[in-house]
């Protein structure tokens, strides 16, 4: 199923259907129950086919080119290290590309989510590994920083 | 970049006041014994604006970056705190800020870090709790917020000169430019670039981060450095993370009578066509246990004196204006 992520715009149409269907049904999307469980089955078994999803419980995927930051092996949600191989490899694991190629690249083909790879990610919340990131994600958890993150452009760029 | 949010590093005056800038690396010493790092520091105070440690670069077990500042710090000198994100999760990193400030450290430079594989000992545990943007934001919050990441409030705030890496000649190139947008967004006042051997395609990065403006918002350091042999380049390409050599510049260094010598003079030569690019602040010199060759190399690259006489009277009466700051 990895095949599928080389259609990022597939993904990104998907990802954005997913969304509606689901928002009706958020009242009952709660952690923890039997619900959150099916959900992390059913996350699994998707997402895992075709991101190698890491379970991280706060998905980023349409702000990294629809390519799972978290199967980098820094867990870089930002863009790729200084230490990409000239031929676009990852430093740490040589036979695999560098997610943040592949993410660049599929990000430019990206009509709807593609200039959110230049947004700045808050740091993972470590807390939500395991958990369901649609059920986080309609509930807020997801969205929610460390009380004292600012985002850029709530205040003046600090400089 | 206004002037009431000065940080009180003598390398951000250097910047501020367009004077081109030279830092340079300290090799960590694998010792405990701070003479170690005092006879180092002593061959690159002079000829330098501040001096980098290193945090386990190459993820190679050292003396730690955060003790060495403070060493530094006692001595007089300037140190650029490095720190990565591979070694320490963000409770420990955002302590350490504050130890280091409180030790009189004025610069920090935030890093991913390279991989655990590449140092010594590759069975240690990666850590990667946040990343280089994540750490740059969280310096400025605490800096300018007065707070930690969890939102509580800091007694007195640390004042720090907030600097990030960006390596131009490691894929995905086009996308580079931008991501050192996103560092400046982050708080990013100084970058210092991976080693550069590569001089057109520095150009190419450095004309992109022109149209973005970005000189005008950050001061860009470039990293340059000796080979000290055709070998010693190509085992640093094959190893060394992030480090591209071209393999004309390995030609060179093999057709060479003394190679030491051709890879000073190629590190010269490298600095003179960097400090014509424009948009570029100075030059971050990394002499891997060559720091003997460091003052040569700045002095024949024209760079010297880097202290003027009447800097020196300001920074005696330093201590009471960075309070008023």
């Amino acid at each position: 199923m990895r095949f599928l992520q080389n259609y990022p715009r597939l993904l990104e149409a998907a990802y954005d259907a997913t969304h509606r269907m689901l928002r009706p049904f958020r009242r009952w999307l709660k952690p923890g129950g039997w619900v959150e469980k099916a959900f992390v089955r059913s996350e699994q078994i998707s997402k895992g086919a075709i991101f190698n999803c890491q379970m991280c419980g706060q998905c980023v995927l349409h702000s990294t080119g629809m390519t799972c930051p978290m199967t980098c092996p820094k867990n870089l949600r930002n863009g790729p290290c200084g230490g990409v191989r000239p031929n676009g490899h990852c430093e740490i694991k040589p036979e695999m590309r560098c997610v943040w190629v592949q993410a660049w690249e599929r990000s430019r083909q990206m009509s709807e989510y593609g200039g959110e790879i230049l947004h700045i990610l808050p740091p993972v919340n470590r807390s939500l590994q395991g958990s369901s990131a649609w059920i986080n994600d309609l509930t807020g958890a997801a969205q929610k920083n460390p009380p004292g993150w600012v985002n850029v452009g709530e205040i003046q760029v600090l400089h | 970049m206004s002037a009431s949010r000065i940080s009180g590093s003598r390398l951000e005056r250097v910047l501020r006041s367009g004077r081109f800038a030279v830092t340079a690396e300290l090799n960590p010493p694998d010792s405990a014994d701070p003479q170690a790092v005092y006879d180092r520091a002593l061959v690159l105070a002079s000829v330098c604006d501040a001096i980098n440690a290193t945090d386990a670069s190459g993820a190679n077990c050292h003396m730690s970056s955060v003790g060495i500042c403070a060493l530094l710090t006692r001595a007089g000198y300037e140190p650029i705190y490095q720190v990565s994100c591979r070694d320490r999760n963000r409770i420990a990193i955002q302590g350490d800020l504050l130890g280091a400030a409180a030790m009189g450290v004025r610069n920090v430079l935030c890093l991913t870090g390279d991989g655990v594989q590449a140092g010594d000992q590759p069975e240690a545990k990666p850590v990667f709790d946040f990343d280089s943007l994540t750490l740059l934001r969280t310096v400025k919050i605490m800096c300018e917020k007065g707070q930690f990441l969890s939102g509580r409030k800091l007694d007195v705030p640390p004042k720090f000169f907030a600097g990030a890496a960006e390596n131009p000649f490691a894929p995905p190139y086009d996308f580079r430019p931008l991501r050192l947008k996103k560092k400046w967004e982050a708080g990013a006042d100084f970058i210092q670039t991976q080693y550069c051997f590569d001089v057109p395609r520095l150009r190419e990065f450095m004309a992109r981060v022109c149209d973005l403006g970005l000189p005008e918002k950050l001061f860009i350091l470039i990293g340059v450095g000796p080979l000290r042999s055709a070998k010693i380049a190509e085992w640093m390409r094959a190893n060394v993370p992030g480090v591209y050599i071209p393999d004309e510049i390995i030609n060179r260094l093999k057709g060479a009578h003394k190679q030491v010598l051709e890879g000073k003079k190629l590190c010269v030569e490298i600095i003179q066509q960097v400090k014509e690019i424009s948009g570029v602040s100075g030059v971050h010199v990394m002499a891997y246990r060559q720091e003997e060759l460091v003052a040569e190399i700045i002095e024949e690259a024209g760079l010297l004196p880097r202290r003027l006489k009447s800097e020196k009277e300001v920074s005696s009466g330093e201590g009471s204006s960075v309070r008023a700051g």
